[in-house]
């Protein structure tokens, strides 16, 4: 499986991730919240930040379901989920992630009929991954 | 100074296009390249000008000194793929038309067919944004566009008949066209309803083809084009588009993620023209994936916001309909070359010379790609 590659502006996520914690970066000064990470605020150019906790709940804004040919430890798991949440505080701020049965099942853990646009979901973490459950 | 009708495309060249040639990249770029400037009558020591896309292999110091150009006083290169085709184009007339270079040569060269699946490579994975997509099995283009289209179907009501729509159009010009991957290969309703998915809601059929070859367009002057042998196809108008907060193919993350560059390249588009959307004759529209042509007719003021799925019902992109698209067949069947056999098919168009010929067709919207920082053409041969 693919490991996130990291850089400098987006490290602060995946450290609080592998501790279970699901936050966002937010401009220090202005106060917005903006995803991906980047170095400045594209609102009041501000480079103050800081990460804020967000709860983990949100719905699902779309899905696909992949099929081969995919990379390796992918195929082996497709067809699999992939959805994109939006965060219940912020509809705007939009994560990528697999919808799952329970932290640490299979990406294909849920059959992908049950997936709906608009379905309550909520963050679980599994290898310093945050992972969906339905809610 | 206005770039509207200053320069013309004079000359287009192309190799075959197949699954697997035995030549190499750079051949390929040298051979299109100097069908284009035997298409125009133009020395290869005559051009002074070059631009291509920054994913092309061939560079221009290869490419001079191969064919046996002249001192090059330009030459650009532009990024973000296939959408980068029309600006190609649009930088040569920008070049000329202010005075930076006379003969202006722009190509695309690439195996796509026989070469690699650009995704399939994990060693030069960006950091951003693919650490927000890749882990999670968001892995190809198809799946990023799926994710969009997916959205859009729901918004909208957009359905696969729609989407089939497209690839039918595409496939009926590729059966008009000898040059045509899909030449002698019809497509039924049946079998892109059963075909294999590849990321739903995309099936087979959604997907662009994967293609070798390589294009070329020659660009001069309005008033060099007059001693050209072929009907001179002037450059009306020429724009790129990168929208505020935009993220590329994983635009998920605005306000508003439907709307995409086309929209940006639009406005500027048709602010400088003579002519709007209802008198344009015939359009080849970047087709890498089937949803991204009805994102870009509303894009480029075709229909209202959410109409673009509608507006390919009841034949509206054949030949005959409202507005015949991807004449020569497109990404999606005549060949994927990064959408520059769009531009070339064009051409065709205005010069009266397509396989699927428009009759008296006058003007044409050439796009790039939709879901990507891109660009767009009109081409007319009136002036």
């Amino acid at each position: 499986m693919l490991e996130p590659v990291t850089d400098p502006t987006g490290a602060p996520f995946w450290e609080y991730a592998a501790r279970g914690e699901l936050r966002v970066q937010a401009c220090a000064d202005c106060g917005e919240l903006r995803f991906p990470p980047r170095p400045c605020c594209p609102h009041c150019q501000s480079f103050e930040e800081e990460w804020r906790p967000v709860s983990g709940r949100g719905r699902v804004w779309s899905y696909v379901v992949p099929h081969p040919p995919l990379l390796p430890d992918y195929a082996a798991q497709a067809p699999y989920n992939v959805v994109v949440v939006e965060l219940e505080e912020a509809p705007r701020i939009r994560l990528i992630g697999n919808l799952v049965r329970a932290a640490g099942a299979t990406l294909n853990s849920v059959d992908p009929s049950r997936i709906r646009i608009g379905a309550r979901v909520h963050v679980v973490f599994w290898g310093g991954l945050p992972q969906w459950v339905l809610a | 100074m206005t770039l509207k009708d200053a320069t013309a495309i004079v000359g287009i060249g192309r190799t075959r296009f197949a699954k697997n040639l035995a030549e190499d990249e750079r051949t390929l770029a040298c051979r299109a390249v100097l069908a284009a400037l035997d298409d125009a009558g133009i020395a290869p020591g005559e051009v002074d000008a070059l631009a291509s896309y920054t994913m092309e292999e061939t560079d221009e110091v290869e490419l001079a000194k191969a064919v046996g150009f002249g001192d090059l006083t330009f030459f650009s290169k532009v990024g973000y793929g296939g959408g980068g085709s029309c600006a190609t184009v649009a930088h040569l007339a920008a070049a000329i038309a202010s005075g930076q270079a006379s003969v202006g040569v722009a190509w695309r060269s690439r195996k796509r067919g026989s070469g690699p699946r650009p995704w399939t490579n994990t060693t030069v994975q960006l950091p951003t944004p693919a650490q927000w997509t890749r882990p999670f099995g968001l892995l190809r283009p198809a799946d990023e566009i799926a994710m969009l289209t997916r959205r859009y179907m729901h918004e909208y009501g957009a359905t696969r008949d729609h989407l089939f729509n497209v690839a039918l159009a595409c496939r009926n010009r590729a059966n008009q066209n000898p040059a045509a991957i899909m030449y002698d290969r019809p497509l039924t309703r049946e079998m892109y309803m059963t075909s294999r998915w590849i990321s739903e809601p995309l099936c087979l059929f959604d997907n662009c083809l994967e293609t070798d070859g390589a294009l070329a367009c020659v660009v001069v002057s309005r008033e060099r084009a007059r001693d050209c042998p072929s009907t001179p196809v002037y450059i009306h108008s020429a724009a790129q588009g990168l929208p505020a907060q935009h993220h590329g193919m994983v635009n998920y993350w605005n306000d508003d993620p439907l709307t995409g560059p086309a929209w940006t390249a639009a406005r500027h588009l048709w602010k400088h023209a003579d002519f709007t959307p209802q008198d344009v004759d015939v359009a080849q529209i970047y087709d890498a994936f089937t949803s991204l042509v009805p994102l870009s007719l509303e894009g480029y003021g075709f229909c209202g916001r959410g109409e673009g799925g509608a507006f390919t019902e009841g034949g509206a992109l054949e030949i005959g309909g409202r507005l015949p698209i991807n004449t020569g067949g497109g990404g999606l069947s005549e060949a994927y070359v990064h959408g520059f056999n769009l531009i070339d098919e064009g051409v065709r168009q205005l010069r009266g010379t397509s396989t699927a010929q428009v009759p008296d067709a006058a003007t044409c919207l050439v796009t790039a790609g939709e879901g990507v920082p891109t660009s767009a053409l009109l081409l007319t041969n009136r002036s």
